[in-house]
């Protein structure tokens, strides 16, 4: 079976646990320069590049994902969100895109291996990808709205750099996360399709947008079933929600797209809003009740945290819809479906 | 366009962002006014359209380069942006370029099997890759679909090809190619006919397809007969969407209603399109040699008109006056109103009967072809002058019986506020809502709050409408909902006026008032939102969306972060650094000049009409507005008055421009410029700043306003003071005004002549503009002498492509209005020119402009924007004034 196969089938029986936080996870660890840099003799300072502890400090990640599989989880996402070319550069550390995803994709595989191997049940690793911090559809200059900082050739050379090298280490899914420009994420899915053609096989998208605001758009503007009409093409495995806000505030956003969206719906909120002092400080059993509504409405087939979530939540959510019947996935007419920023369907 | 035909789902493609369909469109493109192009699609999605075709297949542009500047743009403009974009090239790499710029999912027009199987399968895959919907066209290796069969065999393989490799089938549009009907040649004459047909059987064949054409072709061989073309154009589409078209690029402009085609057209239209009479008939003729026949009565249009005019005389009495306030002619109006109210007092009616049956009458069919679009705003105000003189009429008679009144819709006060003089857009809203059956109590210009709720009160009010043209109206217009608010009311308030806007409105002045406040955008506007309003059924579904689209907008407002400002000593260390080498001499003829009475007759040679029309919402620049498929005949009847007013403005010398302009010797200081009133030598001010003594009554601060906003790549954060030179410098300033216009503006009122009224006032205003464009040049080539020998066309003049700039208090790039009061003191524009300021710093007479003049040859004009708090304090500390004034006077620049 291929791996696209293996999570349907397991997906029809269960709603599936992904993982939470790596970046509070990795604070905990209070890590040096010297932790970060290891010596990879690069000249700017590494402290906050998360991405790159896979080649200098592994036993990190190492340890989040084995307290994320001990939670519960079914999914590793790899840690990566930064691994690209463009977000690399900023830590002068461009050159070494190919080998941070690769090694922590390996280190995902062992560990999901591991578990898989102890108990038999499925685990899978998704190679996460960013949204990078340059968007296609925007200008960074308010004063020239036709200015771009970055052209859709470069970015899908960036992405597919990254998710080849994924792949290559392991990944079963490309999970292009965090989409907050929808044009980002179509040079996703392209460059996704162009590593598929290089492969001769497919590799199977999971898709995550991030709402900016409470009506319910994205930063590049569009909306819910917007964004799922712009990338429907890419028939991804899974599309759903993730970082945004606390998951009350998710909400309606996640009734409107388990109704229209003919795939599996994967959301991973924050774990409430952030207090005063930019920390998140919901409890996991309260992060779990919220996220257990949508099981009972029967919106939901996997679930996860993002910002401020732990190990105790992603184990409070698997204890609080274990059991619980997964959405089942809805039937779709063959209508037409284009989108601006909003929807527009053509009747049949 | 918009289509609309009960019962379908055709959907409305906006056609007028392509530059093989649109004459204005090529232009703007072909010019790189992106700007005005960017203008074009808005239009397109306020008028309805859901679906924006962009094409830019034109020899002489790079396509690629104009369609990804294009839709970049485009993406920048929610408004636009958010509906879906049509990539619409015969070049793939165009349109692959433009799937690279869209986001959301668009559609691709088009793809076809012309060049081979593999090619048009490589294309459609690319298409799912970037996910779009594709146009595909009824071609083959051996050419286009021409009959029936071909239409349906190319589609059916191109179908079976495209869900073979994996395309959705509801992603696919089949345009089957609409071909010339009635060409004389017999093997045409099936066409339209095998279109539908056609569509009809693949729609069998291939289940969730969509169908697109374009309709110009059909009707070619009638090419220069706008009428048959029309009425064919009609005729297909009332065949073909219930056959199953879904899209059709046309112009609006080239389709007519069908129930209104006239019969015996219509007939043989659908005689030739749908074949109903194939063959030579009794009478030895075939259908199309019966249409061709029928085409000839429709040739020379103008013809028919002239015709008609001298029949109308003969039609009843309420038709008459029908067609007079339709066609906007006042000649006979008294006469045909004296007679129907004979008729009516014969049979014992009310005189007020004429009003509520003919004239009402005829007024609703203004009203509707307005709001349908099939009128223009000048054809109104035209049938409101009609309209009026036939009431005024009527008013005696109506009085002596002691009539209350005729039952209005309801009752509108409105009014320009303190401190504004504008009131063209208000009396342009006032008419259009007097057609409406609305009676407006119009309070005319600065008029206090106090004065506006009493009318409120008095006249049992059922709205009030605020109008303003300046900024500091905004203030007036929050102080106005605040009183509303203190004094309980609850009647609609709407806000218009070219400085207001949606954001401000809920911003600024909605949260101020309990009762529903609505901003409305142009006049076209109003009727719809006064309807609303008042209606017994949707009033409150309009008022609580208004409100909450409000909340959202504020909600919006507050979530996004503003762009950064600098701090002030950043913004300042980031001056524009001008090439003080290059500085102006000092003036041929320094000191002030009075002009008492310059020459309206030149002044008339340099006006820039494009803003004139705009005035009148008629869109599109001068010339090419008069020959425009939409507003071409409004503009150019329109144009044809006004020429005939001028002739009259400059025989009878109904106006006089006067103007005053000055030179001084200034110094730049910090972000003030200091000037000179008493030496003439730049020396002497630049010693007096430099030790500190630049004080007392000779010498005149200018405190200007710096941009703060964060600028990349390498911008500087201008301010006005920037272009002057520290070390001594010369800075102009000028006032110039069109006097003389209220007798004449008495004498329109007083023949209920509203038409006529808005035109002096926007004739007057061109005279201002032009008035200090001759002025400028004036100053240029001999005054100041800087740029003797310059030459420039009216229309290089226009855009200002001459050296050094006249920004003027209150505009971008010296925001604050209250500079203005030092500027007129400086020229003593009050007896030299005659201008007055009220006290929110607007001029009167209304027709006036002035401003600086900066002669460098770096100086540009640039926006202020947003300035920080720390700005806000050091400029209340230069002015001298409290903080509380300083932040009144710079509100819009705060946030």
């Amino acid at each position: 079976m291929s791996a696209r196969e293996t999570f349907l089938a397991e997906a029809a029986k269960r709603i599936l646990i992904t993982d939470g936080a790596f970046g509070t996870e990795i604070q905990n660890w209070k890590l040096s320069e010297a932790d970060y840099a290891g010596d990879l003799g690069l000249t700017h300072e590494q402290k906050g590049n998360n991405d790159i502890l896979a080649l200098t400090k592994p036993e990190v990640p190492e340890a989040i994902h084995r307290a994320y599989f001990e939670a519960g989880a079914d999914i590793a996402e790899t840690n990566t969100f930064s691994a690209n070319r463009i977000s690399q550069a900023d830590y002068g550390a461009e050159h070494l895109v190919r080998e941070i995803n690769m090694e922590s994709a390996r280190l995902a595989r062992r560990l999901a291996d591991e578990f898989q191997a102890k108990d038999g049940r499925p685990r899978f690793v998704a190679g996460a990808i960013g949204p990078t911090n340059k968007t296609l559809s925007l200008s960074p200059d308010v004063n020239d709205p036709g200015y771009r900082e970055i052209d859709w050739d470069t970015l899908v050379d960036v992405y597919k750099e990254q998710a080849a090298a994924l792949v290559e280490g392991g990944a079963d899914f490309i999970l292009i996360e965090t989409v907050f420009d929808t044009l980002n994420a179509k040079a996703g899915i392209m460059a996704v399709r162009h590593l598929e053609k290089d492969l001769g096989r497919e590799v199977p998208i999971m898709l995550s947008m991030t709402l900016t605001d409470l009506s319910g758009r994205n930063l590049s503007g569009h909306t819910v079933e917007a964004f799922w009409h712009a990338v429907r093409h890419a028939r991804p495995i899974t599309i759903g929600l993730n970082c945004s806000f606390g998951a009350t505030q998710l909400r309606p956003h996640v009734k409107t797209l388990s109704e229209i969206a003919d795939t599996l719906i994967m959301i991973y909120p924050n774990a409430g809003l952030p207090n005063e002092l930019g920390a998140y400080d919901e409890m996991p059993d309260t992060t779990a009740g919220f996220v257990g509504e949508w099981a009972v409405a029967g919106q939901v087939n996997v679930l996860g945290g993002c910002c401020g979530s732990t190990p105790a939540h992603i184990a409070a959510i698997a204890r609080k819809v274990a059991g619980m019947a997964p959405r089942p996935i809805p039937n779709l007419s063959p209508v037409t479906r284009l989108a601006g920023l909003e929807p527009f369907t053509m009747a049949a | 366009m918009t289509v609309s035909h009960s019962g379908s789902r055709f959907v409305n493609i906006g056609e007028r962002t392509n530059v093989t369909g649109s004459a204005r469109f090529k232009k703007l493109i072909m010019a790189g006014d992106y700007p005005a192009a960017v203008e074009v699609a808005r239009q397109q999605v306020e008028n309805g359209a859901q679906v924006i075709d962009v094409n830019m297949d034109e020899g002489l542009l790079d396509a690629v380069e104009a369609m990804t500047t294009y839709l970049k743009l485009l993406a920048a403009e929610p408004d636009i942006a958010r509906v879906p974009v049509m990539v619409d090239s015969s070049k793939w790499e165009v349109i692959e370029a433009g799937l690279k710029c869209v986001s959301g999912k668009p559609i691709v027009n088009s793809i076809s099997m012309k060049e081979g199987e593999a090619q048009f399968l490589q294309q459609a895959r690319l298409c799912m890759d970037y996910g779009a919907a594709v146009v595909v066209m009824a071609f083959d290796e051996t050419g286009q679909a021409d009959t029936r069969e071909r239409k349906i065999e190319i589609c059916t393989r191109a179908y079976k090809l495209l869900t073979g490799i994996g395309f959705p089938p509801e992603d696919i549009i089949f345009d089957p190619n609409v071909f010339a009907v009635a060409t004389g040649i017999e093997e045409h004459d099936r066409y339209g006919l095998d279109f539908i047909e056609a569509v009809v059987e693949i729609r069998k064949a291939c289940p969730h397809v969509h169908f697109s054409g374009g309709l110009s072709n059909l009707s070619f061989s009638f090419r220069g007969n706008e009428t048959v073309r029309r009425a064919m154009h009609s005729v297909f589409l009332y065949h073909a969407i219930p056959a199953g078209l879904d899209m059709a690029i046309v112009n609006a402009g080239q389709l007519d209603v069908y129930d209104q085609i006239d019969p015996a057209l219509r007939e043989a239209c659908e005689d030739v399109i749908m074949m109903r009479r194939p063959g030579v008939g009794e009478d030895g003729k075939t259908s199309t040699e019966r249409l061709i026949e029928l085409a000839e009565s429709y040739k020379g249009k103008d013809k028919a008109e002239e015709k008609a005019a001298e029949e109308w005389r003969g039609w009843d009495v309420t038709k008459r006056l029908e067609h007079a306030l339709v066609k906007g002619i006042d000649a006979y109006v008294v006469e045909d109103t004296e007679e129907a109210r004979a008729a009516v007092a014969a049979r014992g009616g009310r005189p007020i009967e004429v009003i509520e049956g003919p004239l009402m009458g005829g007024m609703n069919v203004v009203g509707d072809l307005f709001g349908s679009g099939k009128m223009f705003l000048p054809q109104v105000v035209k049938s409101a002058r009609v309209m009026k003189k036939a009431v005024a009429h009527l008013i005696p008679f109506i009085e002596a019986e002691k009539d209350a009144g005729t039952k209005a819709k309801g009752r509108i006060i409105m009014a320009t506020v303190k401190g504004d003089v504008h009131d063209i857009g208000k009396n342009i809203v006032g008419v259009v809502l007097q057609c409406n059956g609305y009676e407006v109590i119009d309070l005319g210009v600065m008029v206090p709050w106090t004065k506006i709720l009493e009318a409120a009160q008095e006249h049992e009010a059922d709205i009030i409408g605020l109008s303003g043209l300046i900024t500091p109206s905004l203030d007036e217009m929050v102080t106005v909902a605040e009183e509303m608010q203190r004094a309980g009311m609850t009647i609609p308030l709407m806000i218009g006026g070219a400085t207001t806007s949606k954001v401000h409105t809920a911003l600024r002045i909605d949260p101020a008032y309990e009762g529903p406040v609505i901003h409305v955008l142009d006049a076209s506007r109003a009727v719809g939102v006064a309807s609303q309003l008042l209606s017994d059924t949707q009033a409150e579904g309009f008022k609580s969306s208004v409100a909450l689209e409000y909340a959202k907008v504020r909600e919006a407002r507050e979530g996004k972060g503003q762009s950064d400002l600098l701090p002030l000593a950043e913004a300042r260390a980031n001056a524009f650094p001008t090439d003080f080498s290059q500085k102006p001499p000092a003036p041929v003829e320094p000191g002030l000049h009075v002009f008492d009475d310059w020459d309206l007759r030149e002044l008339v040679e340099t006006f820039d009409w494009t803003p004139f029309f705009r005035a009148w919402e008629l869109a599109g620049n001068y010339p090419a507005i008069l020959t425009d498929d939409v507003v071409g005949e409004s503009a150019s009847s329109l144009f044809a008055d006004a020429q005939a007013m001028l002739a009259r403005i400059i025989d009878e010398k109904w106006l006089t421009a006067r103007g005053v302009c000055a030179f001084w010797p200034a110094a730049r200081h910090g972000d003030d410029v200091v000037v000179s009133t008493g030496s003439l030598d730049p020396q002497v001010i630049y010693d007096a700043v430099e030790l500190g003594i630049a004080e007392g009554p000779d010498f005149i601060r200018l405190p200007f306003l710096r941009q703060q906003f964060k600028k990349s790549r390498g911008r500087a954060n201008f301010c006005l003071s920037d272009f002057i030179d520290a070390k001594g410098d010369w800075l102009g300033g000028f006032a110039v005004a069109i006097h003389g216009i209220e007798p004449h503006l008495e004498r329109f009122k007083a023949a209920h002549d509203d038409y006529s009224d808005i035109l002096l006032k926007a004739l007057a205003d061109r005279f201002a503009e032009a008035f200090a464009e001759r002025l400028h040049s004036h100053v240029r080539t001999t005054l100041w002498g800087y740029a003797p020998d310059e030459q420039f066309t009216n229309e290089a003049l226009i855009r200002e492509e001459y050296r050094g700039i006249r920004p003027a208090p209150g505009y971008p790039a010296c925001p604050d209005h209250s500079l203005k009061p030092i500027l007129f003191d400086l020229l003593k524009a009050q007896d030299n020119a005659g201008i007055v300021l009220t006290e929110s710093q607007a001029m009167l007479p209304t027709a006036a402009v002035s401003g600086f003049y900066f002669a460098h040859p770096e100086s540009q004009y640039f926006g202020v924007a947003r300035i920080g708090r720390d700005q806000l304090e050091d400029y209340a500390a230069r002015r001298d004034v409290d903080l509380q004034t300083a932040e009144r006077w710079l509100r819009p620049n705060l946030d």
